[in-house]
């Protein structure tokens, strides 16, 4: 504002739809760090789309502060918006103003929750089943998975459907029935003993290892890779057999509360205290594990431990590159590797330079960089259920550059990114390359050695 | 007139989606990168041919609905806020740069076409566009000239006007006019082309320009010199300008701005100097070598502590990219961030440094200051919260504090950004009352019955 001419016709007289209990209640400062310089917008794929400030993280933030303000009421249209947000967090990176989105986008989808404006016979369904009824319960969610895996294993579908497990999934299952990721054999607890010794005599660290949802029913090797790789690096591994969900779907998806009675499952299972490091190998886990010292601040019985948490929180391939890990010996077998950042590790958890530099560490890696490495595939969550169009727009996008560079494998380091690649190259008839976790790469480095 | 009303009259000659009237589609049009200005307009449309941009004008002559031009909103003095409500007329989606002409170095581009992506295409043409303001990756050629944007470079290369050979544009009764040729020299009649860079969307829509272009310089070099005090920078600037040496970028960080920036882009700045200057020189490899070793003998003469010169071209581009983001870094300290714009004369620089110094002293308020050393631009920042009222009276005390300095020292109210609505207090005093009164009998001459616009730059006598 400057002197007399800030104010040259009166405001529009704010409308008060009453005091909010997520974006009002919350630190006006966050929100005012917001200046509308607009650095973020070449960063964000929904403005890039639609080139609409409404679907801009400037936007967006207006609209937050406009609800918080009471200038606009929680409407449906409100809600949409916050839902067509990729929660990809490119802005955060982007934003030289060091505006704290991910805050900003938990308590406007809390809002939106709150105000029950896109509630539907249908969604109120699936968030019912799906968020609290079965992404709460690892047994439940294992043996729906375990079922899954007869149904795939066997082509069982009648007697998936005998079982009427449909209940339990999204009604558009059928839709998605080809994008269901293929459940694995055996599940983590069955790969990975609760505690394993380090390959060295003597331990030099302590580690928890956490297995994930999604991670453990459809990449449970990922898991035991973590574990291999955290051993040869002179670790005792400790994994609890069963691990809740971390909370980031509900966080992500407006329900902060289950969100934080996860949290505290979580750290009641792991204690921080007893460990060096909790690793976390999955990038949008460990950007929701990473932040449980904010949302259990104002919980005086865990805002201790919850910090203690986070202060120790790993992504696997910081932590491997922090303890000054052993690069393979094996001899080199040449591999063509591309590496596609899962936005929440590079925007949320800020590492990028790591994974890279554990597949340059690989004897015979050739490492060729790809075009927007960091641009969301359009998995987001569930987003490419959501919003099938934009996720869609996104994932051709990908794959048209993942493909330029001509490398074979294709590295990343989420769950939800590696089902979106693997599955839009499945259907592009691409079964030459693959999709691989950086951490597996490892881990054969490793083993190729001991074969040796 | 209603948003339905809107709709229904321009819904025979734009598409659906490209007209905006929810109460969530507004809001997010109601300001640009101006601090604490906004409101909302009645709707938004994106029109996506200079036919209906003429038309969308026609019909808000017709229903006398005030009419805002808006690029991409990275404005810093209000310019494309709708004070007056009415439309937002946003032309990000006229966006094709329709020929460039290697013959004539020229470039023609539609008015919503990124600053950046017109650098980019000359550039693989191997040609140059030289104007490059902070917001590049942003903003919109047409955006720069209607602000007559200034960037990075401008010390060598001057401004956005130095490119501009000829445009087309929409006037207030909807007609459409082509200002300008594509000749080098043209002095047919009075210079409208002229007029309308820097008219702020006051005179008419901007649809397409032609823009001149330079052959790429062959090498490049940039150096990062630190000082201990702003004073030692400021004569420094002074040195290499009476030296003859003229290089491409001279921008200038204060020690808040150094460490916010560092912050966020960590880049290797020294966060405990009081001052950096980012310098570039640019040209034949052999007259660059000479003006790097040159300029750093006068850095070293006039008290630099440290001088470096990036290693290759990776560096260079590091670091100005993080000049780029000084303004928005240094949000991180308070929560309202307000941008001053002022020039003087380069002589007269280390005193206005010292002038904005006494006055955030004597104000009791945060200033942070960096800037475009080379051009004489400063850009002092007032770092406040808009929340608290009696830190707000000083800020604006403050405020008209450094633009009366800037005055006196010979300077002007805005460097580079415009008047829009912030600096519409101090024209009157800068130009003097019969320039003054010339501006607005332009203006009525151009928009008789002031619906482009309306509030930006003056207010017009009724
Ligand atoms: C981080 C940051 C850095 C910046 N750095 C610089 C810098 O270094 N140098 C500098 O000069 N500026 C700088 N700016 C200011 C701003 O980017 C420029 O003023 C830019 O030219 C605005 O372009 P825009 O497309 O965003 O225009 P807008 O903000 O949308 O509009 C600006 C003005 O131009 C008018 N206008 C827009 N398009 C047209 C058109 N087609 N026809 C007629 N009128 C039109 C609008 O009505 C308004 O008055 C910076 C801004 C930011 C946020
Ligand atoms: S999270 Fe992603 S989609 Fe959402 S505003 Fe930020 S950049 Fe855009
Ligand atoms: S870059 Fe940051 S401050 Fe600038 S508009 Fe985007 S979110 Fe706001």
């Amino acid at each position: 504002m400057s002197p007399t001419s800030a104010t040259p016709s009166a405001p529009s007289p704010a409308v008060d739809h009453g005091p909010t209990r997520h974006l009002g209640a919350m630190d006006y400062s966050v929100l005012q760090q917001c200046m509308h310089c607009g650095m973020c917008l070449p960063t964000c794929p929904t403005y890039v789309e639609t080139k609409k400030e409404r679907h801009s993280p400037r936007g967006r933030i207006a609209l937050m502060r406009a609800v918080a303000d009471g200038e606009l009421a929680v409407s449906k249209a409100f809600g949409e918006e916050m839902y067509y947000c990729l929660g990809c967090l490119a802005c955060t990176t982007a934003c030289p103003a060091g505006v704290d989105y991910p805050t900003l986008f938990e308590a406007a989808r809390a809002e939106v929750e709150d105000a029950k404006v896109l509630d539907s016979p249908k969604r109120n369904a699936i968030r019912a089943t799906v968020l609290r009824g079965l992404f709460t319960r690892p047994r439940l969610l294992r043996l729906v998975g375990r079922l899954l895996w007869i149904w795939q294993a066997s082509g069982g579908q009648t007697l998936f459907r005998r079982l009427r497990l449909t209940r339990l999934l999204p009604p558009n299952l059928r839709r998605l029935e080809p994008q269901t990721p293929t459940i694995r054999a055996r599940f983590s607890h069955q790969l990975i003993q609760p505690v394993e010794s380090s390959a060295n005599p003597k331990p030099l660290r302590r580690v928890a290892v956490l297995t994930g949802c999604v991670q453990d029913l459809a990449f449970s090797e990922i898991n035991r890779a973590t574990v291999d790789v955290l051993r040869a690096n002179g670790c005792e591994v400790h994994t609890p057999p069963v691990q809740p969900c971390c909370g980031s779907l509900h966080g992500h998806n407006g329900d902060l509360a289950t969100a934080r009675d996860l949290a505290r499952r979580q750290i009641d299972l792991i204690d921080p205290d007893r460990f060096d490091a909790i690793i976390s190998n999955a990038g949008g886990c460990g950007s929701h594990l990473r932040n449980y010292d904010h949302l259990l601040a104002a919980d005086d019985a865990y805002a201790a431990k919850a910090a203690t948490w986070s202060r120790k929180l790993r992504d696997i391939h910081e932590y491997l590159v922090e303890i000054n890990f052993r690069a393979p010996l094996a001899p080199p077998s040449p591999q063509t590797i591309t590496y596609h950042e899962s936005c929440h590790l590079c925007h949320g958890q800020k590492v990028s330079v790591q994974p890279r530099d554990i597949l340059r560490a690989i004897p015979g890696v050739e490492l060729r960089e790809c075009g927007e490495s960091s641009w969301c595939c359009g998995s987001a969550g569930i987003y490419n259920i959501t919003q099938p169009k934009t996720s869609g727009w996104l994932q051709d996008r990908k794959l048209d550059l993942l493909t330029a560079t001509g490398a074979d494998i294709v590295a990343t380091a989420n769950p939800g990114c590696h089902l979106q690649i693997a599955n839009g190259l499945q259907a592009q008839g691409d079964d030459h390359t693959t999709v691989e976790h950086p951490i597996v790469l490892l881990a054969r480095a490793y083993a190729a050695e001991a074969n040796d | 007139m209603t948003a339905p009303d809107v709709r229904h009259a321009l819904g025979s000659t734009l598409a659906d989606a490209d007209i905006l009237t929810e109460i969530e589609d507004l809001i997010p049009y109601g300001f640009d990168g101006t601090a604490t200005l906004k409101e909302r307009p009645l709707a938004v449309v994106f029109p996506r041919s200079t036919k209906q941009v003429s038309a969308v004008v026609k019909w808000a002559r017709e229903a006398r609905v005030p009419v805002v031009s808006r690029g991409n909103g990275t404005g810093l003095s209000g310019g494309s806020v709708p004070v007056a409500g009415g439309l937002v007329l946003c032309l990000n989606h006229l966006d094709r740069i329709v020929e460039l002409d290697r013959a004539n170095l020229t470039i023609r581009a539609q008015a919503g076409v990124v600053t950046q992506d017109i650098f980019a295409a000359a550039d693989a043409a191997g040609l140059f566009y030289p104007p490059d303001p902070g917001s590049m990756k942003i903003s919109t050629i047409g955006g720069n000239v209607a602000e007559n944007s200034g960037g990075l470079r401008g010390l060598k290369y001057g401004v956005t006007r130095d490119y501009v050979l000829g445009m087309e544009v929409v006037l207030a009764d909807g007609s459409i006019c082509r200002l300008g040729t594509a000749c080098v020299k043209d002095v047919a009649g009075y210079s409208l082309r002229d007029l309308f860079i820097g008219s702020e969307g006051t005179l008419g829509i901007v649809t397409e320009v032609l823009l001149k272009l330079l052959p790429r310089p062959t090498a490049r070099r940039t150096l990062l010199a630190t000082f201990a005090a702003m004073d030692e920078a400021a004569a420094t600037v002074s040195a290499i300008i009476a030296a003859g040496i003229v290089p491409c970028t001279l921008e200038f960080l204060d020690r808040r701005t150094i460490q916010c920036v560092e912050d966020f882009a960590h880049v290797g700045l020294p966060t405990d100097a009081e001052a950096v200057l980012l310098i570039e020189a640019d040209g034949h490899p052999a007259a660059v070598d000479d003006e790097v070793a040159h300029i750093e003998k006068l850095c070293r003469e006039h008290a630099a502590t440290t001088v470096r010169v990036a290693a290759d071209a990776a560096e260079a581009t590091r670091l100005a990219t993080a000049r780029r983001s000084a303004f928005s870094a240094l949000a991180r300290l308070r929560p309202t961030t307000i941008l001053e714009d002022v020039t003087v004369p380069r002589s007269e620089l280390a005193a206005m440094i010292r002038d904005v110094e006494a006055i955030a002293l004597k104000h009791d308020v945060q200033i942070a200051t960096f800037g475009h050393f080379g051009d004489g631009n400063l850009h002092p920042t007032i770092l406040t919260d808009e929340r608290d009222t009696a830190e707000m009276h000083r800020v604006e005390a403050a405020i008209t504090a450094i633009v009366e300095a800037a005055l006196a020292r010979g300077g002007t109210i805005t460097g580079e950004h415009g008047v829009g609505l912030a600096k519409k207090p101090f024209l009157r005093r800068q130009l003097g009352d019969a320039s003054y009164s010339l501006l607005q009998l332009v203006k009525r001459s151009f928009d008789p019955d002031g619906l482009l616009n309306p509030g930006k730059i003056f207010d017009l006598p009724a």
